[in-house]
C-alpha cells in the first residue's frame, strides 16, 4: 500500500526541478520587464523578402525619368493643381495634408521615398504604406491582410498594396456580384 | 412430453458451421468502405476510377490518393470585416470541385445580412442580387462545410459512409452513401448538397485533378459538401476559394503549426465560430480583421 503512495509522490519530487523549470519559462513579458536594457527607439527593419507581380503601373508612365530630366523639366517643389500631365490623378489619400512629392522621390523619379528621405523602390512601395498604416502593415507581412497565391506551407505570391488599393484613391472599389444561387424548386413554385 | 432440450446432431451442427463460414467469406471479400480497403485495393480501385472518368469524359483524369500529411489539421478563417459578398468563391468552388451545374449545387453560401442586426441568421438572404457589393449597412457571411472537430454529420450516418480523417477534413465515400440524407438533417449550417438528379458537369468544364475523398464525379442520389479542395490541400496548395478572393478574406492553414497564417489570427483577432452553443467545435473560424 505504501509503496503506491510512494511511487507517484516520488516521480512528482523527481521532476519537481524540471516541472518549476518549465514554468519559470514560460511568461517572456516577465522577463521582459526585468531585463533593463533600453530597447532602441527606432528598430531596424528586418528584411522582408516578398514574391510580388511588379507594380501595377500604367501604359507608359515608367521610368518617370523618361521625362523628368533636370534639365528638360526642372522640379518645381511648390504644391499645386497639376494641369500639363498627370492630370488624371485625383488624389483622395488624405489630400489635404498631402500631395506628390509626400510619397514621389524629387531627386530620383524612379523612386519613392519615406518621411525619413530614405529612398525605396516601387516594388517596395509597401514600406511607403507601412509608415501611416502600421497595423495594416504588420498584418499583411503575416499573410492576414491581403491575398495569397500558392503554399499554405511553403512559397507563396503576395501582392503589393498597390495591386488592391491605387495608391492615389486607396478606397476598395464596388464590384458587381457573380449570379445569387436558384432557389430552389418548392420555393421558386410558390412565390 | 420430452423435457430434456433437442440436442444438436452432428448434420446440424456441419449446416450452421457452413453457413456460418459462407456469411464470413462474403463479407470479407465483398465491397468495402474507401477507409476500410487495404493501399493496394485502394490504388487498384483508383485505377478503375481513373480508367473511367477518362473514358467518359474524354480527358486525361488523375485521381489522388493523398493521405492526410502528419502534424497537420486543417483550420480556415473568414474575415467578415472584408468579404464584401461578390460570390467569386462560389463559383471558383464549383469549377474546381466539379459540382453539378444543372441542377445547381454549390457549397458555399453567401449570405447577406444586417449591420442592425449582427450575425443573425433569421435576417440572413442568400439570394441578394445588387448591381454593385457591397451594400450599405450590409454584412455578407459566407458558410461552407465548417469542418467540426464534433461533427453531428458522421455520428448520425448509418452506413458509415462520412468519417473525419486526421487531418481534421470531414469527408463522403460517394459508393457507401446510400442517400439517406440524415446527414443533411443533422448538420446545422446547410452545408450539404444532395444529388437529387445524375449530376450535369458539362465535359468541357470538368476539373481533371482529381482526388478520391473530393471532387471526382458523383452519381445520382450521394450527398456531397466541401472538403477545403482535399485535392489541392493536401498537394500543399491553398483552397481554390482562398486564392480566387479578391479582397484576401479567406485564410487557410496548419492549426498545429504556431507560426502559420490561421494561428496568428486565433491569437491576436477577435474571432467566432458559428453556432457555438451547439458544441460542433468547427475548425473554420470567423473573424474581424480591423
Amino acid at each position: 500500500m505504501g509503496k503506491h503512495v510512494l511511487g507517484p509522490i516520488g516521480l512528482i519530487v523527481a521532476l519537481a526541478p524540471w516541472l518549476s523549470g518549465c514554468v519559470r519559462d514560460t511568461p517572456p513579458a516577465a522577463v521582459g520587464l526585468v531585463a533593463s536594457a533600453p530597447a532602441p527607439a527606432v528598430r531596424p527593419e528586418a528584411p522582408l523578402r516578398v514574391e510580388a507581380p511588379p507594380p501595377p503601373f500604367s501604359d507608359g508612365v515608367f521610368p518617370c525619368t523618361e521625362c523628368h530630366v533636370e534639365k528638360d523639366l526642372p522640379t518645381n517643389k511648390t504644391r499645386r493643381q497639376l494641369v500639363d500631365a498627370h492630370d488624371d490623378i485625383v488624389l483622395k489619400h488624405d489630400e489635404e495634408h498631402r500631395w506628390c512629392l509626400d510619397c514621389h522621390d524629387a531627386g530620383n523619379r524612379d523612386r519613392l521615398h519615406l518621411a525619413s528621405g530614405e529612398p525605396v523602390a516601387f516594388e517596395e512601395s509597401y514600406r511607403v504604406c507601412g509608415q501611416c498604416h502600421g497595423e495594416k502593415y504588420r498584418d499583411w507581412r503575416v499573410g492576414v491582410h491581403g491575398r495569397r497565391i500558392g503554399q499554405w506551407n511553403g512559397a507563396k505570391e503576395y501582392l503589393l498594396c498597390v495591386h488592391c488599393h491605387s495608391p492615389h484613391q486607396p478606397r476598395f472599389k464596388s464590384l458587381a456580384p457573380e449570379p445569387a444561387p436558384l432557389p430552389p424548386r418548392m420555393r421558386a413554385a410558390h412565390e | 412430453m420430452d423435457d430434456k432440450p433437442a440436442s444438436v446432431t452432428r448434420r446440424k451442427f456441419a449446416t450452421c458451421a457452413a453457413a456460418a463460414a459462407a456469411g464470413w467469406v462474403l463479407t470479407a471479400c465483398g465491397p468495402r468502405r474507401l477507409h476500410d480497403v487495404s493501399t493496394d485495393r485502394l490504388r487498384q480501385l483508383i485505377g478503375e476510377m481513373e480508367r473511367e472518368y477518362t473514358a467518359k469524359y474524354g480527358t486525361q483524369v488523375t485521381v489522388s490518393d493523398a493521405g492526410p500529411m502528419p502534424g497537420v489539421v486543417f483550420g480556415y478563417a473568414l474575415d467578415i470585416s472584408r468579404c464584401i459578398g461578390c460570390r467569386r468563391c462560389v463559383y471558383a468552388c464549383t469549377e474546381e470541385n466539379n459540382q453539378s451545374r444543372d441542377p445547381q449545387v454549390h457549397w458555399i453560401r453567401v449570405l447577406q445580412m444586417d449591420k442592425e442586426h449582427g450575425v443573425d441568421f433569421s435576417h440572413a438572404d442568400a439570394y441578394y442580387d445588387s448591381d454593385q457589393v457591397p451594400q450599405e449597412n450590409h454584412f455578407y457571411v459566407p458558410v461552407q462545410c465548417q469542418q467540426c472537430q464534433n461533427a453531428p454529420c458522421t455520428k448520425v450516418c448509418p452506413t458509415g459512409a462520412t468519417w473525419t480523417e486526421k487531418d481534421g477534413i470531414v469527408v463522403i465515400d460517394y459508393d457507401w452513401c446510400i442517400g439517406c440524407r440524415c446527414c443533411m438533417a443533422a448538420c446545422p449550417y446547410g452545408a450539404r448538397h444532395f444529388n437529387w438528379t445524375t449530376p450535369g458537369l458539362p465535359k468541357a468544364e470538368l476539373n481533371p485533378s482529381m482526388h478520391y475523398l473530393g471532387n471526382r464525379p458523383r452519381p445520382r442520389g450521394v450527398v456531397e459538401k466541401c472538403t477545403f479542395c482535399i485535392q489541392r490541400v493536401r498537394a500543399g496548395r491553398y483552397p481554390a476559394c482562398v486564392e480566387v478572393c479578391p479582397v484576401g478574406a479567406r485564410k487557410f492553414g496548419n492549426l498545429l503549426d504556431p507560426d502559420s497564417e490561421i494561428r496568428y489570427i486565433i491569437e491576436h483577432k477577435r474571432v467566432m465560430v458559428l453556432k457555438e452553443e451547439l458544441n460542433t467545435m468547427p475548425k473554420f473560424f470567423y473573424f474581424y480583421g480591423t
